[in-house]
């Protein structure tokens, strides 16, 4: 550890959040149909839209209608990716004449883009055709995006509301969201990454010679492209198997820290833009702070973590200063952790070094950090308004504690709240321990597994903690192309999307039509640091007591069998 | 500091009738309920609890095929104990609590003699027919003479009766009962001790007031209040996620090679939900009305309770409640060359046949200043009247006179330019103040001037200023004129009032409070507050008012004192204090019972999680055994914190946070690390694991 690693994670993770502050901001307007600078180029296109599809945005819709239209749109995306993948080998632009896929494969791709977690069974330069990526893939990661920010707009106004009726046009938010938002931050974006040398082609290959003299062929993409909206969106589904670890996807420490950055970008945005919207930018600045430590705080952890060798080449003998395995020299440790958390942190799944491969505490962390719900910020929208939720826990059992009814931002906390808000926080540990316990037993399963023992079990337990949590990063041991891993990864990420997804909607659906109350000094604030350390003591608490015993069988068994081979036991 | 002080008022508060401590007998009743309570029927409305009878069950079957089959069963018989335990535990604090409300609701019964009443069949002739009370029905006009109990409730239509309604109030004062007006309820159970009444009866045998409240004291239609219902979900979420870990172990440890006893599964679900809280939680409930009943407030329902903690504006009204209603002399001013122990004299001297409360109060203010006069023989009173405005004394060919100023000045023939400049001032501040100046003469000479003031209750400024700190906005209600209230109002300290105020006006200001995201508190005792009563979030009906607003109200006061709002805000608050505090306290303690529990299941297979047992715990059987009786034991030992109640401190919503989160949530997460460290000391010392 050093001073240039601690600055590298502080400015990565700090840059992160200032930037997407005035992002929020104006994501804020956007979702509010207020004035933007960018109205004359968008307007016209938005009202085609509006016209072409029948819809008039101006009609705010109940919260059962939003859910159905957001529901709706999400099967339409699913089934035309789902089309597109399997007769992929019928399609044009295939440069290498790539073959559909198989079911279960197009399947679990299908939803994994749709769900915004971009868990790829595939490698990508090996399965998808330039058609694939640019129509299929690259388009669900605008929408999947766009469709977790609708979330977030609908719950804003649901706060905001004073005895209201609609929380908002599904239709409007999505197009707004795409074309004001994702689109010309994901053009500026791809323009600058081609600028620092990320491919950007629709060439198949070219030839390089390696340093032993052999001829490869590397494959080429129109990488940039897709690259921006793969991290802007929080997507996270890289054009290359190895993800940003690929020199064309991350060719140097500068492209490496503005995609680093951008994973969080819109995440905090999000943030940033709900709380305008709410109209109560100080409480929603405290969520943002409490993500902002807890992401801090993982960041060191793990610097902490993987700047330790491994105890057993100590105990060898050999002269290690950090855990390099699975790390690119060229980013080291400091670029490598601070990656990972803010990866996992986000739901976004995008990496630039093997997770599988860091210390198990390292990996404990990553899983966590997914586990505690993809809050730190999240994705666009998804991770503001799951914040909500642990805010509107916290508020329940604490703000009881001053002697009131809870209410947050003015709305009261009732049964129905409570109801939906604990089916969002139940939905995860049911997804992963789940899976994970059956397939723990399942022998079909277990073929998919690289290691045994403790190391085996993380590698399933990271799959649907990933996949629940609509990540899309992996232990890369495990084998997921098979029918029993493709299929049962693709239904936890349809429960870890949609389920948190239609509760908030459903909250959003009760508070609505609740008549916003004025704070007094007996009210409990919701912003400043009590208020900060209490949600982050609620994010913990709930967090470890659901996943403590998977994580003491998995990578805490690692830890101290790790520990104990120096220890000779 | 608490507010429900009585000494601070500077009133006497009698002992409550319904209030009680907890004795012996009541105790032994409570046990014996508590096994009552076993049957899982009556568990169904409680998920936690009713999950932990399902666990101990399941554990005594499988400790009973230990002993059958013959297999060391003394772990799998002691953890099956503990788990009936720990059921029995949280019966025992519903039944704690209900206790108090049975004696209660014992007593009140005991007071409803089967009366026969006086039932008049023709008001022409006034033929009596005597018929039992429960005969009785609405509309019926009973006479009702002294000794008689009044059967039934019922307005009065023709008479004037003292009666003596000890058996509700606990006070054994008479009132006076009359037809007409807002004193024309009696209550069913009373008894009258002088003169007769005709009464109609207005309510149904077995829904009279005294039915309704032993029914209320005793619980029994006790339906679960919206938090209630709001944190049994969260409890029962919880359940359910403590399930999904603790089940999807057994494979994730067949994984790990790892054979898992059901029994210790089974134990380790039970210390995870949270039995604390939902042990507790109704007793905290129930408790809370206890206290309410213990001030002798009568709440319709739990859920009015519980709006009382939150509520943010509270009306009262000025005479009565912020002052004591009459208007006493604080000074008197002598005139321009006059000594003031002379003015004093004539003051009291001018008083001295005024037996109205002003005029006691000025020779009590003269007595005070050491003047103490008898009113002298052969004195002729001059008593007040409407056209005269002013009241005295003739002695001996002496007079003294005080009265309104105005009328004095006309009397004396004397133009307002005569008197002197500086009587005006002191005329005019007095007004100012929202006093009322009198002037006093004696033999037609103008001496001074007496200031008669609304008097504050002592302590009430103190009062509202706690209730800021608490987050309530106080509004006091008066008839008087802007001027007056103005003054009064910043006197007390209250935040903001309403003048000339009608009761129209006073509904308004409830619902434009309440369009503004208030909760609003009122208590009223006219059949004209009725509406507002209706209207206000927590109504608090007088018991001796108007049966109208009796009905009106969610809560009735049984001493008619209106500054119990404030109590009754600090009872609803108190309670939902209790339950977060539990709540919090009960989440807190799994991180302990994990690193308990899960060392001690694996550690066989998995040596290396033995580093996870940092409380360097006996044995794996101990340790779950540990955990399992503390789990237990903490619920017995926070019923008396359940039934006390978290107190309440006015000192802010964030200070009282960062308190109450470090007791009971840092207390909680530490508190079982001790526990179970020395339960297992003990059991291992014991033997017992």
């Amino acid at each position: 550890m050093n001073m240039q690693g601690w600055a590298e994670i502080a400015l990565t993770i700090g840059l992160a959040a200032l930037i997407g502050w005035p992002i929020g901001l104006y994501m804020s307007r956007v979702w509010n149909g207020e004035r933007t600078w960018l109205d004359p180029v968008f307007k016209p296109v938005e009202g085609l839209f509006y016209r072409a599809a029948g819809v008039n945005p101006a009609h705010s819709q109940g919260w059962l209608g939003y859910t159905g239209a957001l529901l709706a749109f999400n099967a339409a995306g699913f089934f035309l990716l789902y089309a597109i993948l399997r007769m992929q080998g019928g399609l044009p632009m295939n440069p290498q004449g790539f073959e559909g896929l198989s079911p279960h494969l197009a399947f679990n791709t299908a939803v994994s883009f749709v769900t915004n977690t971009n868990w790829q069974s595939y490698g990508g330069e090996t399965t998808m055709s330039t058609l694939t990526q640019m129509t299929g893939l690259t388009v669900q990661n605008f929408l999947s995006a766009a469709t977790g920010a609708t979330i977030a707009a609908a719950l804003a106004r649901a706060f905001v509301a004073n005895r209201g009726e609609g929380v908002g046009n599904f239709w409007a938010d999505m197009t707004r969201t795409t074309l004001w938002v994702l689109l010309p931050l994901s053009i500026i974006l791809a323009l600058v990454l081609v600028g620092l040398g990320v491919t950007q082609t629709l060439a198949a290959s070219t030839t390089a010679t390696g340093l032993e003299g052999g001829s490869q062929t590397l494959s080429l993409f129109p990488t940039a492209s897709q690259l921006a909206i793969k991290q802007l969106g929080i997507n996270g589904g890289g054009v290359f198997n190895v993800n940003s670890a690929h020199p064309f996807e991350n060719p140097t420490p500068l492209t490496n820290l503005i995609t680093a950055i951008s994973i969080n970008v819109l995440g905090w945005a999000a943030f940033f833009a709900f709380g305008r919207s709410v109209l109560a930018k100080k409480d929603v600045r405290a969520l943002a702070v409490a993500a902002l430590v807890l992401l801090s705080l993982s960041g060191a952890a793990m610097y902490a973590i993987e700047t330790q060798p491994a105890p057993a080449l100590v105990a060898a003998g050999i002269d290690a200063s950090a855990n390099m395995e699975g790390k690119e020299v060229r980013f080291g440790v400091p670029a490598s952790v601070t990656w990972a958390v803010q990866t996992t942190g986000a739901s976004n799944g995008s990496v630039n070094s093997m997770h599988a491969s860091y210390m198990p505490l390292g990996g404990a962390v990553q899983m966590f950090l997914m586990q505690l719900g993809e809050i730190l910020p999240g994705g666009i929208g998804s991770g503001i308004a799951v914040m909500v939720v642990m805010a509107v826990l916290s508020v329940f059992v604490a703000g009881l504690m001053v002697g009131r009814t809870p209410e947050y931002l003015g709305k009261k906390i009732e049964a129905r709240e409570i109801q939906f808000a604990m089916i969002a926080v139940l939905v995860l540990p049911l997804a992963v321990l789940g899976f994970t316990a059956v397939a723990a037993v399942l022998p079909t399963a277990l073929g998919g597994l690289l290691n045994d023992g403790p190391h085996g079990l993380s590698e399933m337990l990271y799959a649907y903690t990933s996949a629940a949590g609509n990540n899309g990063s992996a232990f890369a041991g495990l084998t997921a192309n098979a029918p029993w891993w493709n299929t049962t990864l693709g239904i936890a990420m349809l429960m870890g999307r949609f389920v948190p997804a239609i509760a908030v909607l459903a909250i959003a659906g009760s508070l609505v039509v609740k008549p916003k109350l004025a704070p007094s000094t007996g009210t409990l604030p919701t912003h400043g640091p009590l208020f900060i350390g209490l949600v982050i003591g609620v994010i913990l608490i709930l967090g470890g007591l659901q996943f403590f015993p998977a994580l003491a069988l998995g990578p805490l068994v690692e830890h101290f069998q790790v520990l104990g081979v120096v220890a000779g036991l | 500091m608490t507010l429900a002080n009585p000494e601070h008022l500077g009133e006497t508060r009698r002992a409550a009738p319904l209030a009680g401590g907890l004795s012996g007998p009541m105790l032994g009743r409570a046990v014996g309920d508590a096994f009552v309570k076993l049957d899982p029927r009556k568990l169904l409305r409680n998920p936690v609890i009713f999950t932990t009878w399902i666990v101990a069950l399941l554990a005594t079957v499988s400790a009973i095929a230990a002993v059958v089959a013959g297999e060391a069963a003394g772990f799998a018989i002691q953890l099956a104990v503990w788990l009936w335990a720990t059921v029995l535990f949280a019966n025992i604090a519903e039944s704690v609590a209900e206790g108090r409300g049975k004696a209660a609701a014992d007593s009140l019964r005991a007071t409803r003699v089967d009366t026969k009443a006086k039932l008049i069949v023709d008001p022409g002739t006034g033929t009596i027919v005597p018929t039992p009370a429960y005969k009785l029905g609405i509309g019926e006009i009973v006479l009702v003479e002294a000794g008689d109990v009044i059967p039934s409730d019922g307005e009065i239509v023709e008479g004037v009766a003292s009666v003596n309604e000890a058996a509700i109030t606990g006070e054994s004062a008479p009132v006076i009962r009359e037809a007409g007006g807002d004193r024309s309820a009696v209550t069913g159970g009373t008894t009258v001790l002088s003169d007769w009444i005709k009464v109609r009866i207005t309510a149904e045998a077995g829904s009279t007031f005294l039915d309704r409240m032993i029914a209320m004291v005793e619980g029994a239609n006790r339906r679960k209040t919206p938090n209630e219902l709001a944190l049994s979900v969260l409890l029962a979420g919880l359940t359910l996620v403590f399930l999904i870990a603790v089940v999807t172990l057994l494979g994730l440890g067949a994984y790990s090679g790892i054979t898992l006893d059901p029994i210790v599964l089974g134990a380790l679900f039970i210390t995870l939900i949270p039995t604390t809280i939902g042990g507790l939680l109704s007793a905290v409930g129930i408790a809370g009305m206890d206290r309410l009943l213990k001030v002798n407030v009568l709440a319709t329902s739990g859920r009015a309770v519980e709006a009382a903690g939150d509520v943010d504006t509270l009306l009262l009204d000025k005479t009565g409640t912020i002052t004591f209603g009459n208007r006493m002399a604080t000074e008197v001013i002598p005139v321009p060359g006059v000594r003031p122990e002379a003015a004093m004299r004539a003051a009291v001297m001018a008083s001295l046949a005024d037996e109205t409360p002003e005029g006691r109060s000025i020779i009590e203010l003269g007595r005070n200043a050491g003047l103490a006069v008898d009113l002298p023989a052969g004195a002729r009173a001059i008593a007040f009247s409407a056209v005269t405005r002013q009241s005295g004394v003739d002695v001996d060919g002496k007079s003294w006179r005080k009265g309104a100023v105005d009328a004095v000045l006309k009397s004396l023939k004397l133009t307002e330019a005569d008197a002197p400049a500086d009587f005006h001032h002191t005329v005019d501040r007095i007004a100012r103040s929202g006093g009322t100046p009198l002037a006093v003469v004696e033999d037609g000479v103008l001496v001074g001037i007496i200031h008669l003031k609304d008097v504050i209750k002592p302590g009430m400024k103190e009062r509202f200023a706690d209730l800021r700190r608490m987050g309530l906005r106080t509004v006091m209600i008066t008839g008087d004129n802007p001027v007056t209230a103005a003054a009064i109002a910043s006197e007390a300290g209250v935040d903001d009032y309403l003048a000339e105020a009608t009761p129209e006006d006073k509904m308004r200001l409830i619902k434009a409070e309440q369009a503004k995201g208030r909760l609003v508190a009122m208590c009223g005792d006219g059949a004209n507050d009725a509406p507002a009563l209706a209207q206000a979030d927590v109504g608090v009906a007088m018991q001796t008012g108007a049966q109208a607003a009796r009905e009106a109200g969610n809560m009735v006061d049984l001493d008619s004192d209106p500054t119990k709002v404030i109590e009754i805000v600090e009872v609803g608050k108190q309670l939902l204090i209790t339950r977060g505090a539990l709540t919090t306290f009960s989440i807190a303690n799994d991180v302990a019972k994990y690193f308990a529990i899960i060392p001690a299941m694996f550690v066989v297979a998995l040596p290396a999680l033995g580093a996870l047992n940092v409380m360097g715990l006996h044995s794996p059987q101990s340790a779950i055994l540990s955990a399992v009786i503390f789990n237990a034991l903490v619920i017995v030992a926070l019923i008396p914190l359940a039934l006390r109640g978290v107190k309440y401190r006015a000192i802010g919503a964030g200070a009282l946070l960062s308190r109450n989160l470090l007791i009971y949530g840092l207390g909680g997460l530490v508190a079982p690390f001790v526990g179970i460290k020395l339960i297992d000391i003990v059991i291992s010392g014991l033997g017992l694991a």
